[in-house]
């Protein structure tokens, strides 16, 4: 009987997998990703979006309830007590923060990639007649719909990260829909002399790259994209990290 | 064994815990006592290293806790009943702990059967009463086999059923030679269990002793029509008399016994002759009356 990194994995996965609300909030996420995708890929007419852009209009607020789900996940530890549980059975600590956001991330990514492609196949079937089909065998498409699977995994880390940050649901997911929401906006009402350098690496700008088959002006390139992104994430586990290993629980 | 020294814990300007030794031993039950805000829970958290002390450092079973490779294995704690996600059942909550140590799930079953709550195993913890919540806390201290088990105020919220049962169990635990620790700001609760007992008052200790030495705090009321010779009939080397009204004394190092031949002998009348035995529960109130954080007013 020892510590091992996989057992704390696998504890997670046990704490992941046993709520309700896990279920719910990664349910409504594909839900969304879905139905935002179906409903604009036969409702959408014109040549600016491609059939994969539409399939996955629903990005940006599965985006929000997939971070959500990692922000409930952290933070939950504290709001509820179990934290203290958890640091006695593992009282280095860091392991926990690794596992937590490895088991969201992973989840969230296979599912959301795989509600991608739902959505991709599910909007061709419906596609207004005024947008030209897309197959899977046509440049950008595979790595559009593997990108919002990759994005929206590292948007669960993201949440994670800042539910373990700031040790409460509420804080953590204003934060979340403060930056990948807000913020864009926000930006985007400045001048453009500041707008237009600073804008295409917001990170749910950043993130979007990946994710868009036709991409906008200024955008950073896909895969750029996504590494910035993950920057972001980087910079908020190592938040977390400290906070976890050298604060009181 | 958990062996505390010299540790100190500070918030801000307060002082929660200040320089406190002790060392609780196994095959022991040691009573961790003290009033509410004495810094019992914060010295247990320390203990556990869930809060880093200002000073001072805690050895568990020899070693600093977090350089374990088997935490759950050298100390099981309860810290806090219901300290678990309530959206979690009972067997969900267990098994995430014991597979960070690959501990199987044989093993919940069994600490789940232990603790009486496999009817409720596949309940959600909201639902739990706070008696339950407590059963659920100390099933997950057993989890690991430990060589310790320490319990912040077990019996909280137990029914008398409860309460026995954790008696019996910690009293076990004792006898297989593992080293028990239970907080209590209750003194009659621990008397019934704890061979040892650590007092702490404002964070500092008060009293490392056992229960047998706790108790001997005890002396003769006399009431008599002449105190001076009787004073001079029954003095000794270790007998103290202090006089507590105009014919009253309060004799301690002489039985009642011995008092009363005396007095016969001499010719003195008694008018009354009472051993007083000052119970567990008022010695501990005398020690920690100054030590009180929360006082009602009176």
């Amino acid at each position: 009987m020892k510590i091992t990194p996989g057992g704390v994995v696998a504890a997670e996965w046990t704490k992941f997998s046993s709520l309700r609300s896990t279920w719910i909030t990664t349910g409504i996420s594909v839900l969304l990703l879905i139905a935002f995708g179906v409903i604009a890929s036969a409702s959408f007419s014109g040549d600016s979006l491609s059939a994969v852009d539409l399939a996955l209009s629903g990005s940006i607020l599965a985006a929000l309830t997939v971070g959500v789900l990692g922000a409930l996940l952290g933070a939950s530890e504290y709001t509820t007590g179990m934290i203290r549980a958890t640091l006695a059975a593992v009282p280095r600590r860091l392991p926990v923060l690794w596992s937590k956001s490895l088991v969201a991330g992973l989840a969230a990514l296979v599912v959301m990639t795989a509600g991608a492609f739902g959505a991709f196949a599910l909007g061709s079937a419906v596609l207004n007649d005024g947008v030209a089909a897309l197959g899977l065998g046509d440049d950008g498409v595979l790595r559009t719909l593997f990108g919002a699977g990759l994005y929206l995994g590292l948007v669960a880390v993201l949440g994670v990260a800042l539910g373990m940050l700031v040790r409460s649901s509420a804080g953590a997911i204003a934060i979340l829909a403060g930056v990948l929401l807000i913020l864009p906006g926000l930006v985007a009402l400045l001048p453009d002399s500041i707008s237009d350098p600073v804008g295409p690496y917001l990170p749910s700008n950043a993130g979007n790259a990946v994710m868009t088959l036709t991409q906008a002006d200024g955008s950073l390139a896909p895969w750029t994209g996504l590494a910035v992104f993950a920057g972001y994430v980087v910079v908020a586990l190592a938040a977390a990290a400290y906070r976890l290993k050298k604060t009181d629980a | 064994m958990i062996q505390v020294r010299e540790l100190t814990k500070r918030y801000g300007a307060k002082t929660v815990v200040d320089h406190l030794s002790f060392t609780a031993k196994p095959g022991q039950v040691t009573g961790f006592l003290g009033p509410n805000g004495a810094g019992k829970s914060t010295t247990m958290r320390m203990i556990v290293g869930l809060d880093a002390p200002n000073s001072g450092d805690v050895l568990v079973n020899g070693k600093p806790y977090a350089s374990s490779k088997a935490p759950l294995h050298e100390i099981g704690v309860l810290l806090e009943a219901k300290a678990v996600h309530p959206g979690r059942t009972a067997v969900s909550h267990l098994l995430a702990l014991a597979r960070t140590h690959g501990i199987p799930r044989s093993r919940v079953d069994e600490v789940l059967a232990l603790a009486g709550l496999t009817a409720v195993a596949h309940k959600r913890v909201g639902a739990f009463s706070l008696g339950m919540g407590q059963r659920l806390g100390i099933a997950a201290a057993l989890l690991g086999d430990p060589a310790v088990v320490m319990l912040d105020e077990p019996v909280n919220g137990l029914d008398p059923e409860g309460v026995l049962w954790v008696r019996n169990l910690l009293a076990g635990l004792a006898a297989e030679g593992r080293t028990v620790m239970l907080s209590s700001h209750l003194m009659s609760e621990v008397s019934l269990v704890a061979d040892h007992l650590v007092i702490v008052g404002r964070g500092k200790l008060l009293a490392d002793t056992t229960v047998a030495d706790f108790v001997t705090a005890e002396g003769v009321r006399v009431v008599t029509a002449a105190p001076d010779a009787l004073r001079t009939a029954i003095a000794a080397a270790g007998v103290t008399v202090t006089s507590t009204g105009a014919e009253e004394l309060f004799v301690t190092g002489r039985s009642a016994r011995e008092i009363g031949l005396a007095a016969a002998t001499r010719g003195i009348p008694l008018f009354e002759l009472t051993p007083q035995n000052a119970s567990l529960e008022e010695a501990f109130m005398d020690l920690t009356r100054h030590a009180v954080e929360y006082e009602a007013s009176r």
